[in-house]
């Protein structure tokens, strides 16, 4: 998912204050900032809030790679409201993270240094046109599927922030489903470039929800305390449930030999994604990772001159104002 | 690493002549940067016909612990709503 592997900590609290804190979450009764809340809940949150806001702002440099080439004015257009999307969205969840005590500028440290995650699907290169249809179809579509119940989870302000991003979000799919359609009903060439960038999308889309989690310790004390509202296994087969037959609108094949619709389920059978490669991309061995990395930093760098005088010329100007008091 | 720019409270009144509500916040220079931004931030889809920028830490706030004092004496005043009353239904609409 957009936040990939969300370890909980645990911390030492007040055994009474803790069954309080969840007998609220259980009765679904929100927690907001000034709240007691466990130690434990906070730096989960911020781990997990910070790598879903990371994931919208890294997300957007796959994107932006098509803006300057998109196909006619108006898919410019689009993609460019698209990609402010996403600049908006990493801005609603790095608010909602900073409501929990950590800074912005923490956040984006730890980002750039590469101690904090994003998504591993952005280290994947979007080499074609049809590619941004597939981000928008099956990487947006994967993350509506986690984002859409985590408008209910117990924080306050994740919460609100979610529901601002479901809203916005449909657009998203449907943009990039609309360019598959095109491709896929367009010349022989273009439906092989759509059939391409399934192909190399579908498994890295698997991926995105993290392998398998039923057995976690760390998934059920996220469970427990609604920051986290399905398995991956669950949310990973309402995907494909929901996906394969997209695919077959498109006149698309799903990459899978082994996809079967399993009537006794109601749900399709599916191979695993290849864990090892996901597990190296986390690691840094990704295709784009280090490209990313580079072109935050790079535009971290570049912006600190913007940053530092428009702050400049703010004190200037308070400063002439109070003197002409 | 230079300073960070100071977080402000975003308002929109939106389309209905609504009051002001709380949509979030952004980091800004200045008042006049934080009402630009917002506009980016919070009315790409034609939310707001206004907006309200405020400092946060200008903005004072209750303490969750006075919930019980502040809000509870309100819960027996039942005879505050109209429904309290039994008007007969000879009267007519009320």
């Amino acid at each position: 998912m957009y936040a990939q592997m969300i370890q909980s900590e645990a911390s030492q609290d007040d055994p009474q204050k803790l069954a309080e804190f969840q007998a609220r979450i259980d009765a679904d009764i929100k927690i907001e900032p000034r709240d007691w809340m466990p130690e434990g809940y906070r730096k989960t949150l911020i781990r997990q809030i910070g790598q879903h806001a990371h994931s919208e702002i890294v997300g957007q440099l796959p994107e932006g790679n098509w803006i300057t080439r998109a196909p006619t004015l108006e898919r410019k257009m689009i993609l460019l409201a698209k990609v402010q999307d996403e600049a908006g969205h990493g801005l609603y969840l790095y608010c909602a993270a900073e409501t929990l005590g950590v800074s912005r500028d923490d956040l984006t440290e730890q980002l750039l240094s590469g101690k904090m995650k994003y998504s591993s699907i952005f280290n994947y290169p979007t080499l074609t046109w049809a590619d941004i249809g597939a981000v928008g179809w099956l990487v947006d579509g994967a993350a509506i599927m986690n984002q859409v119940p985590l408008q209910r989870t117990s924080y306050g302000p994740y919460s609100r922030a979610m529901i601002r991003i479901c809203k916005e979000e449909s657009f998203h799919q449907r943009q990039g489903f609309d360019i598959m359609m095109k491709m896929a009903q367009g010349t022989e060439a273009q439906r092989r470039m759509a059939q391409d960038a399934l192909n190399r999308f579908w498994y890295p889309s698997l991926m995105m929800f993290g392998p398998s989690d039923a057995e976690s310790v760390h998934s059920t004390q996220n469970m427990a305390w609604k920051i986290k509202m399905n398995t991956n296994d669950e949310l990973r087969q309402k995907f494909v449930d929901q996906t394969v037959p997209q695919a077959e609108f498109l006149g698309l094949t799903v990459p899978d030999e082994n996809l079967a619709w399993n009537e006794e389920k109601g749900g399709y059978d599916f191979s695993e994604p290849d864990w090892s490669e996901f597990f190296d991309v986390l690691k840094g061995n990704g295709p784009c990772n280090t490209e990313r990395l580079e072109a935050r930093n790079k535009a971290w760098d570049d912006g600190a001159w913007v940053r530092e005088g428009l702050l400049a010329h703010a004190e200037k100007k308070r400063a002439r104002k109070t003197a002409a008091e | 690493m230079s300073k960070e720019w100071p977080l402000w409270e975003i308002f929109i009144r939106g389309q209905h002549g609504l009051s002001h509500r709380h949509v979030g916040s952004l980091h800004a220079p200045d008042a006049e940067m934080a009402i630009k931004n917002a506009r980016d931030v919070y009315t790409r889809r034609n939310e707001g016909v206004s907006i309200w920028v405020v400092e946060a830490n200008n903005i004072a706030a209750s303490a969750p612990s006075e919930k019980g004092p502040l809000y509870e004496p309100s819960e027996s005043k039942i005879y505050r709503h109209p429904t309290f009353y039994d008007i007969p239904d000879d009267v007519g609409h009320m």
